[in-house]
């Protein structure tokens, strides 16, 4: 038998053109717990649908390569087919029925029946469940990882950590499980879970079962993992064991690619004191972007960029800011307090926001090129509007002009004002919402990913465009962006967000290691005092 | 700049294929009355004065989709409200104009309240606005019956002849109230056509206000929520307000609605007349062609031609074609239910029109 569990070679795959994937190869050893890390879109959910053969990578022409499990090729078209393998997955989202008990949950679909008197009349499926052998299998899985809790007990209720145990259980009760892949399974466990998981992957390895663990955090990942191997862009990196290298190298592997969009001038800018917008212990409960707790300073007239990865939080804070969705904390803007649950007053305190939703939050899709621009300064400022009896009607004639000179100044390609949004491009979309910030006159502009999802021609205007604001204008701008490398172009400083915290505020000039290990929620400090 | 170019396909997107089918359908049926013998100029008058009878409480619908909050399924709301504002204006003695006034200013007052609590209702529905509305209508209606049975009402215009309450069909001709509006500056062009200019303008000038105030702060700010809550919350717009506004707005058409109807008709219908008033009136601005989440007045103002148009001209031609059946009751039943179906399948969610 061949040592090798899992053999990925020369895996390549493309999306309509777009080469996601080059040339990746990776073995799994048994009782190896092998780590994949890379930033957001390096590849390494891709990886991992090819593995289970999900029909995502089907229906899009396959792949190129060859998976080998123990040597051979089984070419595994379907999830059934994967864990007919002996290969099992441990969902980041609980999939798990609250209403049934922990036995249950692990059964499921896979019950241990006996016969009974119906059964034998009307054949298999009326068979009656085996609850106490089922009760037994359960408990002993549980036992497997160290868990000390009754089987019998309902899922609804328990901590998250027993929630992503039972979901390993059912993987390890399964029979001839060869191949565990954990996908960022220490996301939403506290401190002392996440380790009671780790141990438990130690343990699992020790029986022989091969372990791909995917994780942002490289901490885990230098104290759990045998071998690592990075992904960036799509490409393979490096596959190192975890004792010939160390948290800062790995850092530098995922983040160093060459920067696109280069700063063009090597200025040191003198920034002013003056702090125009501060945030004290700002909590705001956004789905998939929860903020746990920032403390942030902006100074009057900079560009400060707010990074991380996704689903980290750093989305959240303008959202907070803004009263989108529920906050805590306090963020005194100009010395005022701001309310946290109106949008309205804090627009009328003089903050305008360019959301990352351009479709969803930022345009009304259906209404013209001038409405979109004016309708927030309109609503909340009173202006664009002339009287008439007891009511404000719009002034046509100023909303055209107005719409007139931001479609000439941002250079917003349309066939006229009267356009719908819908029917523009996104770049041209994302200068609207630009357009209608800048109309609301703001004193600070919250931008969030300003360029997702828009050609890179575009993103240099967009990123010019906001360049100018400040430096013309003296415009302060909090940026939000998933793209490092444009945050690195334009801003004076940049916050990191992990975990829903300022993991550190970098100079946008430091070193890639730099960068990874932060965005990795490594703490600076600490990392300083190792070294 | 590229000219607009007018293709066949462009043009039914434009007006909608629905008010393309029915509007062929309406000249066929003329066309056929025409060839049966029946008085076309007739039917046509009436077309026009049921488009005027029905005129407002079509625009009532408007508000409501404007706001997302979907077609006024709850129309009966502001009905109930205009009918008491007409019999309190009876029991008070008002006659002619004075009751025509004092209906109208009455079933405003009462609209506003009742499309208020309405609107806080529907707040704290969202999501399944329209069948909330429609079961609350139907509430509404039912509760009334037991008002027009109990009130302390003692006009000997509109009591039972033995007994307490209120009759079920209130004749306005007695108090000098009926056609009121139709016979304002009314002409006839030849002997069958009527043409009912006080009705169709006082029609058209509550068109005139209503895509006046949609041209108004708090009209855009209506017209925002609607389009879309995530760009109204995030612009600082106040959603609830205004999805109250828009229902109190439409509360209001449709008091005012059921006077105008009740007048041209010549009769206040209580009890369960208002039942099934929504449906009508829901089919009318859709076959006009808004959708359950856009609509403009050029949509009430052709739908409410086409649909009572067909109505009106359907009924004669079906019962000659087809002597002896009561087909075209069928028909509109087909037509109504079914332009409402259509609509309600073509509901789309995040309100981006097809």
């Amino acid at each position: 038998m061949s040592e090798n569990l899992l053999e990925f070679k020369n895996i390549s795959k493309s999306f309509y053109g777009n080469q996601v994937l080059k040339d990746i190869n990776m073995t799994v050893r048994r009782g190896e717990v092998h780590a994949l890390i890379g930033e957001n879109g390096a590849g390494k959910s891709t990886l991992m649908n090819i593995l289970f053969g999900m029909s995502a990578i089907h229906e899009t022409g396959g792949f190129e390569g060859e998976v080998l499990i123990e040597g051979k090729n089984l070419n595994i078209k379907s999830p059934h087919e994967a864990m007919a393998a002996g290969i099992g997955m441990v969902h980041q989202e609980f999939m798990l029925i609250p209403g049934f008990t922990i036995t249950e949950n692990i059964k499921l679909n896979r019950e241990i029946t006996k016969d009974n008197p119906v059964s034998k009349l009307l054949g298999k499926r009326l068979e009656s469940l085996d609850y106490k052998q089922m009760n037994e299998d359960a408990q002993a899985a549980l036992k497997t990882l160290d868990m000390d809790i009754e089987s019998y007990t309902m899922v609804a209720g328990l901590p998250v950590g027993h929630m992503q145990f039972i979901e390993i259980a059912r993987e390890i009760d399964k029979q001839g499980i060869k191949l565990l892949v954990f996908d960022e399974p220490t996301a939403v466990l506290a401190d002392s879970e996440a380790q009671n998981l780790l141990k438990a992957i130690r343990r699992l390895a020790g029986m022989g079962i091969g372990i791909i663990f995917i994780s942002h955090r490289l901490e885990e990942i230098v104290e759990v993992a045998d071998t690592v191997t990075i992904l960036r862009d799509g490409q393979h990196v490096e596959t190192k064991p975890i004792s010939e290298t160390n948290a800062a190298e790995i850092a530098r592997l995922m983040i160093g690619r060459a920067v696109t969009l280069d700063r063009d001038e090597a200025e040191a800018r003198k920034l002013s004191d003056e702090v125009e917008l501060s945030i004290r212990g700002l909590q705001v409960n956004m789905p998939g972007e929860r903020v746990k707790g920032v403390d942030l300073e902006v100074h009057k007239g900079e560009i400060l960029g707010i990074g991380g990865l996704a689903g980290q939080g750093k989305l959240g804070i303008a959202n907070g800011i803004m009263g989108i969705y529920p906050a805590k904390g306090t963020v005194t803007f100009r010395g005022k307090e701001l309310p946290l649950s109106s949008p309205k007053n804090v627009i009328q305190s003089g903050v305008a926001f360019v959301s990352e939703d351009r479709k969803g939050v930022g345009l009304l899709l259906d209404e013209s090129i001038e409405m979109n621009i004016c309708i927030t300064a309109m609503q909340n400022q009173n202006r664009f509007l002339k009287s008439f009896g007891p009511l404000k009607m719009k002034d046509t004639a100023k909303i055209h002009a107005h719409a007139e000179e931001m479609i000439k100044e941002l250079d917003i390609r349309c066939t006229s004002s009267q356009q719908n949004t819908g029917s523009l491009s996104g770049g041209n979309q994302q200068k609207v919402c630009v357009a209608r910030a800048l109309t609301q006159k703001p004193e600070l502009l919250l931008v969030s990913e300003p360029t997702r999802g828009i050609d890179i021609g575009a993103k240099k205007l967009i990123l010019d465009l906001l360049k100018k604001l400040n430096r013309e204008q003296g415009m302060t701008i909090v940026m939000t962006s998933s793209e490092l490398a444009e945050l690195r172009s334009i801003c004076d400083r940049i916050a990191i967000i992990c975990d829903g915290k300022v993991a550190g505020i970098l100079d946008p000039t430091d070193s890639d290691e730099k960068f990874g290990l932060v965005m990795s929620g490594v703490k600076l400090g600490e990392e300083k005092e190792g070294a | 700049m590229e000219e607009k170019k007018l293709t066949v396909n462009g043009l039914v997107r434009r007006i909608g294929l629905p008010t393309i089918i029915i509007g062929l359908f309406f000249a066929f049926v003329l066309v056929s009355a025409g060839f049966l013998g029946l008085s076309v100029p007739t039917l046509l008058s009436d077309t026009v004065r049921r488009a005027g009878m029905n005129g407002i409480l079509v625009l009532a619908m408007l508000p409501s989709i404007q706001s997302g909050t979907g077609p006024n399924f709850a129309l009966p709301i502001g009905v109930e409200c205009g009918l008491f504002g007409i019999v309190c204006a009876i029991e008070m003695g008002c006659t002619g104009w004075g009751w025509f006034g004092v209906s109208i200013l009455l079933g405003i007052a009462f609209a506003i309240a009742a499309g208020y609590l309405y609107g806080i209702l529907l707040n704290a529905v969202k999501g399944s606005e329209m069948t909330i509305a429609t079961y609350t209508g139907f509430s509404i209606v039912a509760f009334m019956c037991l008002i027009w049975l109990t009130v302390p009402f003692t006009s000997p215009h509109m009591g039972w002849f033995i007994g307490n309450g209120l009759r079920e069909t209130i004749q306005l001709d007695s108090l000098n109230a009926a056609m009121l509006l139709n016979n304002l500056w009314g002409f006839n062009i030849g002997p069958d056509f009527f043409f009912p200019t006080g009705m169709i303008l006082f029609f058209l000038l509550f068109c005139g206000i209503v895509w006046l105030f949609f041209r108004s702060k708090h009209g855009i700010a209506i017209s925002a929520v609607g389009a879309s809550n995530a760009f109204a919350n995030a612009s600082g717009l106040n959603i609830n307000r205004s999805r109250i506004l828009a229902n109190v707005l439409s509360t209001i058409l449709g008091a005012i609605g059921i006077v105008v109807y009740s007048q041209s008709y010549g009769y206040a219908q209580l009890y369960n007349a208002p039942l099934t008033m929504a449906f009508a009136a829901v089919a009318a601005i859709l076959i006009g062609g808004a959708t359950a989440s856009r609509a403009k007045v050029s949509h009430v103002i052709i739908g409410v031609f086409l649909f009572q148009g067909l109505l009106t001209s359907a009924m004669p031609v079906a019962n000659r074609v087809f002597a002896g059946t009561d087909l075209s009751e069928i028909m509109r039943m087909m037509i109504q239910n079914g332009i409402i179906l259509y609509a309600l399948t073509q509901v789309s969610k995040g309100g981006k029109s097809a």
